[in-house]
């Protein structure tokens, strides 16, 4: 399937890619044409360009304050299932539980993924990311907390004591009735 | 069960879902017969009478000593019918009436019943009665016909009835009321319509009754006096000739009454035979003209010519069995005789008037574990060529039965198996390589056609011939029944001792004898005159090192019924059957302890306590001494004595002293005793815990995630004691003089644990011990019901453990070894609960390592084994359990405990004469094996919480591997069609 996909692209037959940005003209087959300069391409329109990448920026930022936010959605989803699922050990709440501990995990794991489209210069990702994490380690609380109301954690003694063989004894007794 | 705990709950999810699987915890009715195994006996046999009509099928009644009265196919040896009556109803005599009842007298001759002789079904029942007791005879006369109906004469409980063989009337009776007088026989001379009654009275005086048959009148009463006195045993060597011996055993007595004048003749046996020594005994026998007398070992057959001449015919120092005469033709009567001579058996069938010449002269050979003849029966046939033909129904020492014929066995039967004493297991041989032990393994072909097969099954596509195809494959499985130790556990030996001193090896998986070895040292012999096989020990049971050993079992018997009598011990090797040694001891066996310790070669040490408390170390190696001597100070024992009320515990001392002295014997001393008063206890049960049993963990998590620590000790004893008055039937006490009182005694200490009394309550009691609780069963005379009772012990001093960081850590002290003289704080729940059935023995399932829960097996009164989960047994169920309890599981509290039919172990089967229930771990956790024995011997496996660790038998594989070959050729095909999708795409 992979295989196909980079011709396949977006179901064109032939492509030519006009856009280049490359600056170095060695590191191209064929010369540039004469009195073709690479640097002067936008310079002309900057305070265009600049107010463009301003806007962007805003509205990047914008966006990773949204896609930081996105968990919490979830975590109401999330309680509003747990709430739905009960306390007791069953196929549908331990689904839900294990769900709910996945989906926080697997979102920490991709923070850098999840805010990589709106990674600028300009943009303070360090706010959303954070906040992102926040909610998600709320998620994975809530989680655990069910797997706690549910009594898979080992927090109470009788989880460590459950399989604890009997004292041996010291003195041994045999006997009974005569034969 | 731990619902919150950690580690469980998938496992739980398991049990869950396959609960809600399957429902019902018993067998479908194509599931009978995989598993378990059923066989039927009848015990060692008394009294034979043939019933060889022209019509109808040919076949022997017998009466045994374990109270069946049987019908068997004289083909075969099968059973057509079987009674078993109760153990206090013993038969006295069987005879078959007008052909087509059999006549039974039991319970000391106060019970006649008839039984229909084709299908065994009860006709009528007399309850006879006399003013005391006596011996008691059974005769039917074929001449007494009037009419239709015919006569049966019974003596009696000191009585003599007349009975109509139709209906069960009795049609007159006489008393013999003279106080000494003691019946010896009931003669009914043929051809005549006279009945003599002959005895003695006093030890010294001959009496004769004669009496009219018809209407019992008495004709004729004469006595005789003879000075010498009488031994009681008579023979009958004509039907108005008896004889006897003399007080001393050494003159014999011919005492003749022709017509009613009773005339003796004395011969002493010196005359006859002069190297005679010491008393004679008189072999009863009722050949006419022949009578037989044991002195030293030899046996001396002497025939009565006229007026009371007697003639020695033969003397043998052979073994010898003697049939009863059996009338062949008008005049002649013929008897069967048995000499055992080395290896082989010579049966010689002669007529009573000709001793010289034989009709019939067999040699047998007969193998050597089944001892020698103790009974023979003889019955004829008419050959074709209308010459006579014999058949002979022997009963053999190991009790076994066996049909002869034209020099042949016909059949046997292993009929030592009704009386079972001891039963343990042992593992069978590992498979190794090169090591042949089982059959050949299915061939592939056979494997997928089976499996084709039960695949079809599956599908319901089967045609009825394919079901039956599958159902005999699933039940005739090689698999269960190999000679080699499985992966699950579930082959094993059942080792068993039955009452004729005989091993018996059977096979877990079909129950076929694996090996039988009658034991040597049980054989009657100079020194030892009646051994009597006591119990089975595990002698060595090689797993881990040691693994070249074969296991080895321990019997322990004894030469005489008095305790003080010296021991036996036999070991006996469980892979071969072959005796490895014998040791006749020098100091009696009253109890056998089996340490918890074991030598390099995994032989177990055992405690051997003699009649003086003297305490022997087995086996008598110097390995073992060390061993036992590093354990020395922590070793107690103690002795329950039934009959004064008093248990008492003991500690070792020192070396012995005295004649038995040697460096294996120990002193004992006394610790504690606990006395109950006479006056108003009595002890009637005792019982501990299994010596073998797995404990799993010491805590019980309950509901809320508490726990409660369990007091697990192998030192707990449970006693339950009556009152005096109580100690006899249900019902012979008024509730106010009747309590019943239960113990937990720390066997080490002598503390009392727990003392509890039921008042109104009465034995007899059941009880069994498992882990930390004891359930019994008794009678509350108050409800007039059966009860059961559990009890729990928990230890108090470990509750406090409860700090979830210390545990984490490992900073607790609930695994150290503990003491039992450091003071156990214990609290005691317990509950009881109404049972309908009465029970005959309460057992308990046990498990590899005691994780799956427990179910109580209990031998119903009916004969059957009901499976009731421990569950309904706990004292912490109430009327209204919170959501918490209800979630751990348990159930709400019912006054009576819940009997469903399902669960029924036994099925559709009963265990005659159910004695025992035994209960072996399987290797597979979930599973336990059971066995049951009485008359009959029943196995299954059982699985308390079902199989949540294996796939069950009936899983198809065959389906699976289709489903899995499908799914991948799914796979393959439907990438294929895509790549080639694809490829059109990019073309297109």
């Amino acid at each position: 399937m992979e295989k196909g996909k980079g011709v396949m692209g977006s179901g064109r037959r032939w492509a030519v890619d006009f856009s280049d940005n490359s600056t170095a003209p060695s590191s191209r087959d064929i010369p540039d044409p004469p009195g073709f300069t690479r640097a002067s391409v936008d310079q002309d329109d900057s305070t265009v360009s600049r107010q463009k990448k301003d806007a962007e920026s805003n509205w990047k930022a914008q966006k990773a304050w949204e896609v930081a936010q996105a968990p919490f959605k979830n975590l109401l989803m999330m309680g509003f299932m747990m709430w739905m699922a009960g306390n007791t050990v069953h196929l549908f709440s331990i689904g839900i539980t294990f769900s709910a501990l996945w989906q926080p995990i697997s979102a920490l794991q991709g923070v850098g993924k999840v805010f990589d489209p709106y990674k600028d210069s300009k943009v303070e990702l360090l706010g959303p990311k954070l906040l992102f994490i926040a909610l998600n380690l709320g998620g994975l609380a809530l989680g655990v907390w069910k797997l706690n109301t549910l009594g898979l954690l080992p927090t109470h003694a009788s989880d460590w004591v459950s399989s604890l063989p009997p004292a041996q004894e010291v003195e041994y007794s045999g006997g009974g009735i005569p034969l | 069960m731990a619902i919150r705990s950690f580690f469980v709950p998938f496992l739980l999810f398991v049990l869950c879902f396959y609960s809600s699987l399957c429902p019902v915890l018993s067998l479908y009715e194509d599931q009978v017969g995989l598993m378990d195994w059923h066989q039927q006996y009848i015990g060692k046999v008394k009294q034979a009478v043939f019933s060889t009509q022209k019509t109808g099928r040919r076949r022997v009644i017998v009466s045994t000593e374990e109270n069946v009265i049987a019908s068997l196919d004289l083909r075969h040896g099968e059973i057509f019918w079987r009674h078993l009556l109760g153990s206090n109803d013993v038969i006295d005599g069987i005879d078959i009436g007008l052909g087509k009842y059999v006549i039974t007298l039991s319970s000391g001759g106060s019970i006649l019943r008839s039984w229909n002789l084709p299908d065994g079904q009860l006709v009528w029942e007399s309850f006879l009665q006399g003013p005391k007791q006596s011996k008691s005879f059974l005769l039917v006369p074929t001449n007494l016909k009037t009419e239709k109906d015919n006569e049966i004469v019974v003596f009696s409980n000191g009585r003599l009835h007349a009975v109509s063989c139709i209906d069960g009337e009795v049609l007159w009776k006489k008393d013999f009321e003279a106080e000494s007088f003691e019946v010896q026989q009931v003669i009914k001379p043929p051809g005549s319509d006279l009945i003599y009654v002959v005895g003695f009275a006093a030890s010294s005086q001959f009496e004769m009754y004669q009496i009219n048959a018809r209407n019992g009148e008495l004709l004729k009463h004469e006595s005789a006096t003879l000075s010498s006195g009488f031994l009681r045993e008579v023979s009958l060597v004509s039907s108005e000739t008896i004889v006897a011996l003399d007080s001393t055993g050494s003159i014999l007595l011919t005492i003749s009454f022709q017509n009613g004048e009773i005339s003796f003749q004395q011969t002493p046996i010196s005359n006859l035979y002069e190297d005679s020594a010491g008393p004679a005994v008189i072999i009863p026998s009722s050949v006419p003209g022949i009578f037989a007398i044991k002195t030293n070992a030899i046996t001396i057959f002497i025939r009565v010519i006229g007026e009371g001449k007697l003639e020695v015919v033969e003397k043998t120092n052979h073994e010898t069995a003697v049939s009863d005469a059996l009338p062949i033709s008008e005049g002649e009567q013929a008897f069967a005789l048995i000499q055992h001579a080395g290896g082989e058996m010579h049966l010689a069938v002669k007529l009573a008037h000709d001793w010289d010449s034989n009709l019939l002269k067999e040699s047998i050979k007969m193998d050597q574990q089944r001892g020698l003849v103790h009974k023979v029966f003889i019955n004829n046939y008419i050959r074709t060529d209308r010459s006579h033909g014999f058949r002979v129904l022997i009963v053999m020492e190991d009790h076994s039965l066996l049909l002869l014929q034209q020099g042949l066995i016909v059949w046997s039967r292993e009929d030592g198996l009704a009386s079972i004493i001891d039963v343990t297991t042992s593992e069978l041989p590992l498979e190794r390589d090169g090591v042949s032990v089982a059959k050949v393994e299915h061939n592939l072909f056979e494997w997928l056609e089976g499996h084709m097969l039960k695949l079809k099954g599956t599908l319901m596509l089967a045609s009825p011939e394919d079901v039956a195809a599958i159902q005999s494959m699933r039940l005739k499985s090689s698999e269960k029944s190999k000679m080699t130790r499985d992966h699950n556990g579930f082959r094993k030996l059942l080792v068993v001792l039955t009452r004729a001193g005989k091993l018996f090896a059977l096979h877990t998986g079909d129950g076929r004898i694996v090996w039988s070895h009658l034991l040597r040292s049980l054989h009657k012999s100079e020194a030892c005159q009646s051994p009597i096989g006591l119990n089975l020990y595990q002698w060595q049971v090689p797993h881990h090192h040691a693994m070249d050993e074969n296991p080895s079992v321990l019997v322990v018997s004894r030469c005489g019924p008095s305790s003080d009598a010296p021991g036996v011990l036999s070991f006996v090797d469980t892979y071969t059957g072959k005796e490895l040694s014998s040791l006749s001891l020098a100091h009696a066996a009253t109890q056998v302890i089996p340490l918890p310790y074991t030598d390099s070669t995994e032989q177990r040490l055992h405690l051997l306590i003699d009649s003086d408390k003297h305490a022997h170390l087995y086996p008598k190696t110097s390995e073992a001494l060390n061993i036992f001597k590093r354990e020395f100070s922590n070793i107690y024992w103690y002795s329950v004595e039934g009959h004064n009320g008093i248990i008492k515990g003991h500690a070792l001392k020192c070396k012995c002293t005295g004649k038995v002295a040697d460096e294996f014997c120990f002193d004992t001393r006394e610790l504690w005793s606990v006395v109950f008063p006479s006056e108003s206890e009595k002890i009637i049960a005792t019982v501990t815990r299994k010596l073998n049993e797995v404990v799993h963990t010491q805590a019980k998590v309950i509901a809320d995630q508490d726990v409660m620590y369990k007091y697990i000790s192998k030192n707990v004893l449970f006693v339950a004691t009556v009152a005096p008055k109580g100690s006899g039937e249900i019902g012979s006490v008024t509730p106010e003089e009747s309590w019943l009182v239960a113990y937990l005694i720390d066997t080490v200490t002598g503390r009392i644990l727990h003392r509890v009394t039921h008042h109104g309550a009465q034995g007899p009691v059941h009880a069994v011990f498992s882990e930390n609780w004891v359930v019994y069963h008794y009678f509350n005379l108050r409800a007039h019901r059966y009860e059961m009772s559990v009890i729990e012990i928990y230890d108090q001093s470990r509750a406090d453990n409860k700090d979830v960081w210390k545990l984490v850590l490992g900073k607790h002290n609930l695994t150290s070894p503990i003491s039992l003289f450091s003071r156990p704080e214990v609290i005691t729940k317990s509950q009881s609960y109404f049972f309908t059935h009465s029970v005959k023995a309460i057992a308990v399932t046990s498990t590899a390592k005691g994780i799956t829960s427990k179910q109580l097996l209990i031998g119903t009164i009916g004969d059957q084994v009901l499976a009731l989960d421990k569950r309904f047994l706990d004292p912490r169920r109430s009327v209204n359990p919170t959501q918490a309890e209800k979630e751990e599981g348990i159930i709400p509290l019912t006054d009576s405990l819940p009997i469903i039919p399902q669960s029924y172990v036994t099925h559709a089967l009963r265990v005659e004469g159910l004695r025992g229930i035994v209960t072996v771990p399987a290797k597979l956790e979930s599973t336990t094996l059971v066995f049951a024995h009485g008359v009959d011997l029943f196995f299954t496996q059982l699985a308390p919480s079902r199989t949540y660790d294996s796939l069950t038998e009936d899983f198809n594989y065959a389906l699976l591997l289709i489903t899995i070959v499908a799914l991948v050729a799914a796979i393959f095909v439907t990438w294929r069609l895509s790549e080639r999708k694809e490829l059109q795409e990019k073309w297109r």
